[in-house]
């Protein structure tokens, strides 16, 4: 007990006590800055959370002139032009996750992820920029038109080219978010025990199938959370999809159809919300996509620690 | 004969995947210098002197510059990095030197929700904290924004540089007789630097291209925008405002500013990663 004391003594006599408060209250800082964003979403969300309750969600009525707000079209294009862009991102940030993990030298391994990281790092108005020259005319051209001849007016596929709407808007996602994936999933590639594969290859099988059928299958939880993680960023990306989304907050059968996304209208519309339910409404918006992210987030956390924990060593 | 051809099977099987998975990656890094060399093709012409030295023209003359834009995002990074940098530098500090179990899992519980949170939702934010009360879009509410989005970037880059400092030389440090506190400013510290300075750049250039946080805090400003206190104009939101807009004019003006953002994004992050040397960080 003595010895205790004296060691406590010490080390307040030498200023780690002080040291330890002055940087508690940093730490502390931290979960109070997103304590309060948690709470100030909440309370300024009152008013329209007490006039729509739950219907909020599921009502498609966007109208500000008569103070009636339902988010079931955001709700809807947040949601598509997420799936969208995973349908497009998965098989492909896995292959290059594959690639870079198994098959590439290290050095070209090492360039071609920094590569990614680049691409990543891009802005996302950069992205929608680019969305607005490219890639909106070439649908309008080229891919919406060959698609609808191809599937002969299945209704996915069908209506008016615009260029605009929910498909560009996924694949605009798909591409921002392929860079998360991979360098997720590269990581927990390599953690998958070497001798996993030298027992696959040395039982005949092919490079590929000692990936397809050894690795992969061991690294599931942890590629499952390196999507998860992809499609948390995909939920909350603004402004490359409000670009090129169309903003018409309506939901469609086509792909084709101009669409809108939680982020957009808050984008867009925030800055003339002048009525306070109305602000109030598309704050909700917001504190939707606040818990959103955060369930896919926390998913995707305890997926990547559950393969990425101790007993596999590179 | 069957087994001969099964064993065919597999091994074009075997190439074939393997194929499209380096395929998959020449396409992905494709994407990177498309992008570059577009906006090199598109902004470099665009590009000329009076785009860093002038205001922005009304609709329909020709020329003008975004230099009120550049000065505008300068100043809201100032305040990002002198509001963000501090608060994540000292909490990374408490989470790998100080912090308990239970204060721990809530630091990094906490700036993993922040690090995940969509930047238009911390726009909102500091809309309802700064923008509202103060009744004013300024450059302080734009820089605390980004201010804020830095804070956990550089809480978990600091605590993993930190954790990275080989436990003996702490321990060398502490059998010399000095205290934790001296130990940790003279050793831990200074063998994280590289580490820490690095993260604070890439944390940097991430903040400087977010549009959303500024649509409503900072909102935009065609003039020049005195002190912090007054809307100011900034270089992502510039071009977004005008690669929507339906002018030819604006749209080239957008594809300049789009080149300056991205070729200093880049610069800070390809000088972030050298200083680091070959290390990978996550």
């Amino acid at each position: 007990m003595r010895g205790i004391l004296s060691v406590v003594a010490t080390r307040l006599r030498r200023g780690d006590a002080v040291a330890h408060a002055f940087t508690f209250v940093f730490g502390a800082t931290v979960v109070g800055v997103t304590g309060l964003l948690a709470w100030e979403l909440w309370r300024n969300s009152a008013l329209a959370r007490q006039q729509f309750g739950w219907g909020f969600l599921v009502s498609q009525t966007w109208d500000p002139v008569a103070g009636q707000f339902g988010a079931a079209a955001f709700v809807y294009g947040t949601l598509m032009t997420s799936a969208l862009a995973l349908i497009i991102a998965v098989p492909l940030g896995v292959g290059v996750a594959i690639f870079l993990a198994e098959l590439a030298p290290p050095r070209l391994s090492a360039v071609a992820g920094m590569l990614l990281e680049l691409l990543a790092a891009i802005p996302s108005v950069i992205y929608g920029l680019i969305g607005i020259a490219v890639l909106v005319p070439a649908m309008r051209q080229w891919v919406q038109p060959i698609l609808k001849t191809a599937t002969g007016g299945f209704p996915l596929f069908s209506g008016p080219a615009y260029g605009i709407g929910l498909l560009t808007a996924g694949i605009v996602l798909a591409i921002m978010i392929v860079p998360f994936i991979v360098s997720v999933g590269r990581e927990v590639l390599l953690s998958v025990p070497r001798e996993q594969r030298e027992a696959a290859l040395a039982l005949g099988s092919t490079r590929w199938e000692s990936t397809w059928k050894v690795v992969l299958p061991y690294a599931r939880p942890g590629l499952y959370g390196a999507i998860f993680l992809a499609l948390g960023r995909a939920l909350g990306e603004t402004m490359a999809v409000t670009m090129v989304i169309g903003n018409r907050p309506e939901i469609a059968a086509s792909l084709f159809a101009p669409a809108y996304s939680m982020a957009a209208v808050i984008a867009n519309e925030f800055s003339e919300a002048t009525e306070e339910l109305y602000l109030h409404s598309l704050i909700e918006v917001g504190l939707v996509l606040f818990f959103l992210t955060m369930i896919i987030n926390m998913v995707a956390r305890g997926l990547i620690a559950a393969t990425a924990g101790p007993g596999t060593a590179r | 004969m069957t087994l001969l051809f099964r064993n065919q099977r597999r091994k074009i099987v075997n190439v074939v995947m393997l194929g499209m998975t380096a395929f998959s990656t020449l396409l992905s890094v494709s994407v990177l210098f498309f992008v570059l060399v577009y906006l090199i093709v598109k902004g470099g012409s665009s590009l000329n002197v009076a785009f860093f030295t002038e205001l922005p023209k009304p609709v329909g003359e020709s020329g003008g510059g975004m230099a009120n834009a550049l000065v505008g995002s300068a100043k809201m990074l100032g305040i990002a990095a002198i509001t963000g940098l501090p608060v994540g530098l000292l909490a990374g500090l408490y989470l790998s030197e100080f912090a308990g179990r239970t204060m721990a899992g809530a630091v990094r519980y906490a700036a993993d929700l922040l690090n995940g949170m969509p930047s238009i939702v911390v726009g909102i934010f500091v809309y309802t904290l700064v923008v509202l009360p103060m009744k004013q879009f300024s450059t302080l509410a734009g820089g605390l924004a980004l201010g804020i989005m830095m804070i956990p970037i550089m809480t978990r880059s600091t605590e993993e540089f930190l954790r990275a400092v080989p436990v003996s030389l702490r321990e060398a440090s502490l059998a010399l007789g000095a205290s934790l506190t001296l130990t940790i400013v003279r050793v831990v510290v200074p063998a994280a630097t590289r580490g820490i300075v690095t993260a604070a750049m890439l944390g940097l250039a991430r903040v400087a291209g977010e549009t959303a946080p500024l649509l409503f805090t900072s909102l935009g400003n065609a003039f020049w925008s005195p002190g912090v206190l007054h809307p100011t104009a900034s270089l992502p939101v510039m071009i977004y405002n005008y690669a929507v807009s339906p002018y030819d004019d604006w749209h080239r003006q957008a594809w300049a500013a789009g080149l300056v953002l991205l070729t200093l994004v880049l610069l800070a992050n390809l000088g972030a990663r050298s200083l680091l040397g070959g290390r990978r960080h996550a």
